[in-house]
């Protein structure tokens, strides 16, 4: 290898991790540079491979149960507060009470958390499948005021777009999708190599997902409210490009 | 009150304990990262068995040092004591694996072993071997970034690499994983001729 920048920059250029103006710096240094260009490719298929091979290990339901059953005898050992256990010594009614509604308060928590994590299941799989060949875009254009009026009559409400090509976003389209039996909109933006769906659609009280964000089986996703509207990013892309995204959408 | 029960209570109040606000706090910031947590370990220790035992003591951990966690990044937090766990692991069960740990070479072991790898038509067990067969160190950088999708300062925070050196690690990683893979790609054509 010759290429000074092709041993390091290039990663963090790759990884969208370098400032804009090094960046920029960078871009055009790839222009003109063919070991550059190669090995940008070779770090890009190697991504690709890895994205593409099921490689994610997650916690069995095994693993969760063994997990919870420990936090349960651990928490009844004796892990709570000192102040918390004087009272209930003091007063055995009202500990007794305390605890059964600390129980159904954890509950109640609990429960419903695994509602988020299946909606996000579903958005990762609606992205997967969008990439397969042709599945992608029903509207291909770059142009706001040709994918907005598309949408028009096809759903009960309007998704906002955008292009944020001049903050490295640019719009490729749209599609409609389902998700957990409700229409969506789907915005396709890139980013370098990437695409990153938005999933938009009315906020539902009852499966509402807290702003939160995270990974899954390599692909990263961001979710929020905003308004009325519930918005989800999904891509390969590194979560810095996403809360970069959802940063311009905000605005 | 007994004297002993003022005793037990003096000892809890110094020890890391958790009220039920935060056992539910613990439930909803942490827990959601167990895939994170599985798959790491999985990575870093190579079988399951052995993955999922660490990953439980992990977490117990986790939950003891809760009262230390003052927000932020609950994944990266989680994802230090599942890692800082899985190398006590190795230490003591397979010190072997950690005295190559800055050892650049490709390490010979029997995964990867080329003609090993060249009989394994398929592609994912040919990148399962190829990552497992590259030293811990590079191998948790690539499960973080091509994975789990960390950004430099998280797989900082969790590897406890420099962040000015974690795009470095993570070429060499990179660069080794690619030899590992053409390495056995030339065997499979050399076999075929």
């Amino acid at each position: 290898m010759n290429c000074e920048l092709a041993e390091t920059t290039i990663h963090g250029y790759f990884d969208g991790e370098l400032d804009a103006v090094r960046s920029a710096e960078f871009e055009r240094h790839l222009e003109r540079c063919a070991e550059c260009q190669s090995v940008l490719e070779g770090i890009g298929s190697l991504h690709t491979q890895l994205q593409q091979s099921d490689l994610y290990e997650h916690a069995s339901p095994e693993l969760r149960d063994r997990i919870r059953k420990q936090l349960a005898q651990a928490t009844g050992t004796g892990r709570v507060s000192a102040g918390q256990w004087r009272r209930w010594f003091l007063m055995p009614a009202f500990g007794a009470l305390a605890a059964s509604a600390a129980v159904i308060a954890i509950m109640l928590l609990v429960v419903p958390s695994h509602r988020p994590s299946t909606l996000t299941a579903e958005l990762i799989d609606a992205h997967v499948r969008s990439l397969q060949p042709g599945h992608l875009m029903d509207v291909e254009s770059t142009d706001q005021h040709t994918v907005k009026p598309w949408f028009d009559g096809k759903l009960d409400f309007i998704p906002p777009v955008a292009d944020y090509a001049a903050q490295g976003f640019p719009l490729v389209g749209g599609r409609l999708d389902v998700v957990d039996g409700h229409n969506v909109a789907a915005l396709v933006y890139s980013r370098r190599k990437h695409y990153i769906n938005v999933f938009v659609w009315p906020y539902r009280e009852k499966e509402s997902v807290s702003d939160s964000s995270g990974s899954r089986q390599g692909y990263n996703w961001v979710t929020w409210q905003s308004g009325d509207m519930q918005f989800c990013l999904v891509s390969d892309a590194g979560l810095s490009d996403l809360r970069e995204l959802k940063n311009f959408i905000h605005q | 009150m007994p004297a002993t029960m003022v005793k037990q209570i003096e000892a809890w109040e110094t020890s890391d304990v958790l009220d039920p606000q935060d056992r539910i706090r613990f439930e909803q910031l942490v827990l959601p990262h167990l895939d994170s947590a599985a798959n790491l370990a999985r990575w870093m220790l190579r079988n399951r068995a052995d993955s999922d035992d660490v990953v439980q003591e992990a977490t117990l951990r986790a939950y003891r040092f809760f009262g230390r966690f003052h927000g932020g990044d609950a994944r990266a937090w989680l994802l230090q004591i599942v890692r800082n766990t899985c190398y006590t692991w190795l230490q003591k069960n397979r010190p072997s694996e950690l005295m190559t740990e800055f050892d650049e070479e490709v390490h010979q072991r029997p995964a990867a072993n080329p003609e090993t790898l060249a009989t394994q038509a398929d592609d994912r067990q040919r990148l399962m071997s190829a990552l497992e067969s590259l030293s811990p160190r590079f191998r948790e950088v690539l499960v973080l970034r091509e994975l789990e999708g960390c950004s430099y300062k998280e797989i900082g925070e969790i590897t406890g690499i420099p962040i000015g050196t974690v795009m470095s690690t993570l070429s060499r990683a990179r660069e080794r994983l690619r030899q590992t893979l053409t390495g056995a790609a030339g065997a499979t054509a050399k076999e075929a001729s």
